[in-house]
Order: C-alpha cells, then structure tokens, then sequence
C-alpha cells in the first residue's frame, strides 16, 4: 500500500475542449513541503480542486488512498486549505469559526488560539462580519481554521501575502511543528515560500515541467536576531524597518529580530537603503 | 449539530445580512404595512371586506413579487457565491453534499418565508387589536399556499442555479422562466381557446400543471367559490377536483414541483463540478 497523502496519475482536465491538466502524476509524501509554482493558467489552482474533491476529472486523484469525491468528508478532514482570495461571506466570524469547528470536530478554541497567536482580536472582530475584516485579518483567521485541527495535509495558496512579519514568524513555527504533514505551497513567486519548503513542483500548461528536492536547510522556526546601523536619521527607512518589528532609541542604530524564513525577504527590504546602511548584524538563534 | 443544521444556520446568517434581503423584507413589511394603513380593510369589492379584503389584496401581491423575487435572489447569490469563491472555500471543508445543497435550501426557505409569514402575522395582529373578524381558515390557508408557492420557487431556483455556470446565464434564464409561467395564465389560456382550435383540455391541463395558475385559482376559490372570475375552466376545476380537492392540489402540487426540481438540481450539483 502507497504511503503517499496524495497520489495524482495520468490526472486531466478539459474545459470546453481548453486541457487545463495534461496527464498530471504527481506523488506527496509526508514531510514533503512543496511549493507549487507556476505562471498564471498553469494549472495549479485546477489541480488543487481536483485534491480537493470539487472538480470532475481524468485519472486518478487519491488523498490518503481514498477518492476525494467518494470519501469526500474523511478525505477533507485531514485537509486545511488556506485560498489565495478570501471569500466574500458576509456571515459573522464566529458564525465561521462555529460551523468550521463543528464540521472537523473540533473545539472552536483551537482555531481561535491560532489566530489569536496570529495577532487576530478576536474579541474585537468576533461579531464583525468576515467582509469587514482587513485582508491580514482574514489571512489570520482561515489560517487559524486550516491549522486548528489534525490535518495531515496542508494546502495553501499564496499564505503569506497579506501578513506582516511577526504573523508570518507566527505562521513559520506554527508549519514547523508540523513538518510530518505533506503541505502544498502555492505560489506565483518562488522567492516568497522557498524558505518554507523542500521540494519545488513547477508547472506548466498542465504538467509537471519541474520536481526538484531543495536544500531543507533553514528550520522554519529559528529566529535571527539582528542590528543595523544607518549614516542619518530617515523617515522612511524607519516607517520601513519599524514594521519588521525593529526599535531604536536614537534613529540610528536599530535592534531586532527576523523569522529564519523571511531573512531573504528582509534583506530585500534592506537592499532599498544600501547608500544609508553602515553596518549589520545577523547572528542566527540569537533573539537579540 | 447536524451538518445539515449547521449549514442551514449558516445560510441564514449570511442571508440576514444580504442587501436582497434587506430589500425583500422591506418590500413585504410595506406592502402588509400600506394595506392596513390606507385602510383597504374599510373597502367592499365582490362582497369581501374587513380583513379578508386585506389578506386577498395581499396574496395577489405576493403572487406576482415573490415568484420573481425568490427566482432571482437565489440564482444571483448562489451563482454568485460560486462564481466569488464561496463555494471553493466552504466545500473545502468536510461537509457531505447533500448536508451542505439541503442545508442551504432550508436556510434559505427560512429567511425567504418569514418575511411573508410575519406579514400575515403582522395582519391578523392589526385585525385581533382593532377588532376584525379574524378569518382563520383563510389565514390558515393562505399561510399553506405562500409555503407551497416558497418552496416551489426555490426548488426551481436550486435547479436554474445547478445548472447555470455564471450569474448572468443564471439570471435570464430564471427571468425567462418566470415570463414562460406569467404567460401562461388564465387570460393568456382562454385567449388560446377562443383564438384556436388547441382542445380545451390541453388547454386546461396547462392551467392545472403551471404552479403560478394553481396559486392564483386556489386563492381566488376562497372568495369566490364558483370561480366565476375564471370562467369556463371552472367547470373543468370543479367538476374533476371540487373545491376541497382543488385546494389541496394547489398547496401539494407546487411543493411536489418544486422538491423535484430541487432534487433534479441536487442530482446534477453531484455530478459536475462544484466549482
């Protein structure tokens, strides 16, 4: 028996005569961590329905060796799904959190606590409508639904694009106490989940174009701590530097700390002030 | 709590903050509201008055809005959740199709029908504190029929919306639905008789199977059980139904096409994509 969480063969799917999947075969065992990249149209988003039981298709679609379709509520069980776009509902977000949690048998107070962790107030946003939330707000809470249960596979599409830094660190340790799932990481930009994953699925026009296994070196969870120093005083650099999370006392030596993960990210952000940095400091698994 | 609980209890509370709602409840409320107010219960016509007049006036309004309203509101909120990604997101979780399809048809009988249902509340509340006799058997009645005539329309909007793979497609076909029911009411049907040689009981049966006719007869047999204002039809009503017979065709049979066509809808979301 296929130890696999989702095995995909010979997988299609045709749209009005338009093959969206093209002979699809596609293994994801646990701990595997992929990102799923791929250029608009690619199929990527076609290819996690099928996964997800939404779709009719060609092929083989098995998810912990039952068909999503037939085994639909055993199969989602064990599934959390983060989408790129949050839906529109117009329910009130406890209303979301009750039925979620009673549908995966759960106490609400897990996915709560996720979210919370997240930087989510709760208290505040309960009764709000979920359309009301800001985007980050509604990351934060369908990341909390998909996480605050026993999934052993994980799909998220684009998790980290409405998050701020300390939600994201949240999110790295959150996915790194659970690197036995299989987790699928979609993605338009490699460079935005590469520190999350160990192997790249690329995809184009339908198929497979590249499956490679990545260096699995950066734990999800490390911290870096880090200083910096800048020539002069400069709003900008501070309003920049201030949402990772840095402080300073005299505007020009800042202290903070930078999930493992987002180092690239950050140093990113820091190629913007080159002219105005003296001198940094990143000292891995050292908080400050 | 049951899935199909659970989904039910969803749908209302999406549905109570939805701007279609807003707009149906009002449209309900006022309509009730501006019977009692510009006091239609005072007026006499065909021998019916107090507060039968009122519920009368108020059933034939509620046969030519809620049809079209129920048509149009459930084809665009659920085609348009579809199309939204409503439903990639809540069938990603592990809810059974036929808790989640039935869920939300329930839910959404609910806040279709309680508007109508706390009108005629609203009515027999005004005729219990000013004094009018309460017909009750007519209250009754009209109750079954606006029921019937609920679950007939969602049925048919669940099937329009299974099938419909975007809002606009959803939409007119709902509307042209709608217009094909409109069309064949009585006048339509008897100008048919007159101007053709269509046999009468084609004719008929037409009549009988078209659920908007079998609302619109079955609400005028309450007051006028002869069913003169219908003319020659009637005989074919009366003499095959009776006035008993007919009443409960009206209140069973829209139900009955309306599951079907529900059920139909069902048999089909299963079978396509969902997304």
């Amino acid at each position: 028996m296929s130890t696999a969480v989702v095995e995909l063969k010979s997988l299609e799917k045709v749209f009005r005569r338009h093959r969206v999947l093209d002979r699809l075969s596609l293994d994801i065992h646990p701990g595997d961590r992929i990102a799923l990249v791929g250029s608009n149209g690619a199929g990527k988003t076609t290819m996690i329905r099928c996964i997800l039981g939404q779709y009719r298709h060609g092929g083989v679609v098995r998810v912990r060796g039952m068909d999503p379709h037939a085994a639909r509520k055993e199969v989602l069980q064990h599934v959390g799904f983060v989408p790129q776009m949050p839906p529109p509902l117009r329910m009130p977000v406890q209303e979301l959190l009750r039925y979620s949690a009673n549908l995966v048998g759960v106490d609400p107070s897990r996915m709560t606590a996720i979210a919370e962790a997240m930087g989510l107030d709760l208290g505040e946003a309960a009764r709000k409508p979920f359309s009301k939330l800001s985007g980050g707000q509604k990351q934060k809470l369908l990341i909390g639904i998909a996480l605050g249960r026993d999934a052993d596979l994980l799909i998220m599409d684009e998790p980290t694009a409405n998050l701020d830094p300390a939600a994201r660190q949240i999110l790295f340790d959150l996915l790194a106490e659970r690197l036995d799932s299989g987790m699928i990481i979609s993605s338009h930009r490699l460079e935005e989940v590469a520190p999350l994953v160990n192997r790249v699925v690329e995809m184009d026009r339908g198929q497979v174009v590249l499956d490679d296994k990545v260096e699995d070196m950066v734990d999800p969870s490390v911290r870096q701590g880090c200083r910096l120093k800048i020539g002069g005083r400069d709003e900008a650099f501070a309003n920049a530097i201030r949402e990772w999370g840095f402080e300073s006392a005299d505007g020009l030596e800042w202290t903070g700390v930078v999930a493992g993960p987002d180092r690239l990210k950050f140093l990113g952000v820091l190629s913007r002030y080159a002219g105005r940095l003296s001198a940094i400091h990143m000292d891995e698994g050292n908080d400050r | 709590m049951s899935e199909l609980i659970s989904t039910m209890r969803l749908d209302v509370a999406e549905s109570l903050r939805a701007r279609w709602f807003v707009i149906y409840a009002l449209v309900f409320g006022g309509i009730i509201m501006g019977l009692l107010i510009f006091g239609l219960t005072e007026s006499r016509i065909m021998g019916v008055t107090g507060l039968s007049r009122t519920l009368v006036t108020f059933i034939q309004l509620s046969m030519a809005i809620l049809p079209v309203f129920i048509l149009l509101s459930t084809v665009r909120t659920l085609a348009g959740d579809r199309e939204a990604g409503v439903f990639e997101y809540l069938l990603s979780l592990p809810v059974s199709l036929g808790g989640w399809y039935w869920g939300k048809f329930l839910g959404r009988f609910a806040v279709v029908f309680l508007p109508v249902f706390l009108a005629m509340v609203a009515a027999v509340a005004w005729g219990l504190v000013t004094g009018l006799d309460v017909p009750w058997g007519h209250v009754s009645y009209y109750i079954a029929l606006l029921m019937s005539l609920t679950v007939c329309f969602l049925g048919l909007g669940f099937l329009i919306s299974a099938f419909a793979r975007s809002t606009d497609v959803g939409q007119g076909v709902a509307f042209l639905v709608w217009l094909l029911l409109l069309l064949f009411l009585d006048l339509i049907l008897l100008g048919l008789l007159i101007r053709t040689n269509v046999p009468p009981e084609l004719v008929v049966a037409i009549a009988l199977g078209n659920p908007l006719q079998a609302f619109r007869t079955a609400a005028m047999i309450q007051f006028d059980p002869q069913l003169i204002l219908l003319g020659p039809s009637a005989y074919v009503i009366l003499d095959n139904f009776g006035r008993a017979g007919y009443m409960a065709w009206a209140v069973v049979y829209p139900v009955a096409v309306g599951l079907l066509s529900a059920g139909f809808g069902f048999w089909w979301f299963r079978r396509s994509d969902l997304q």
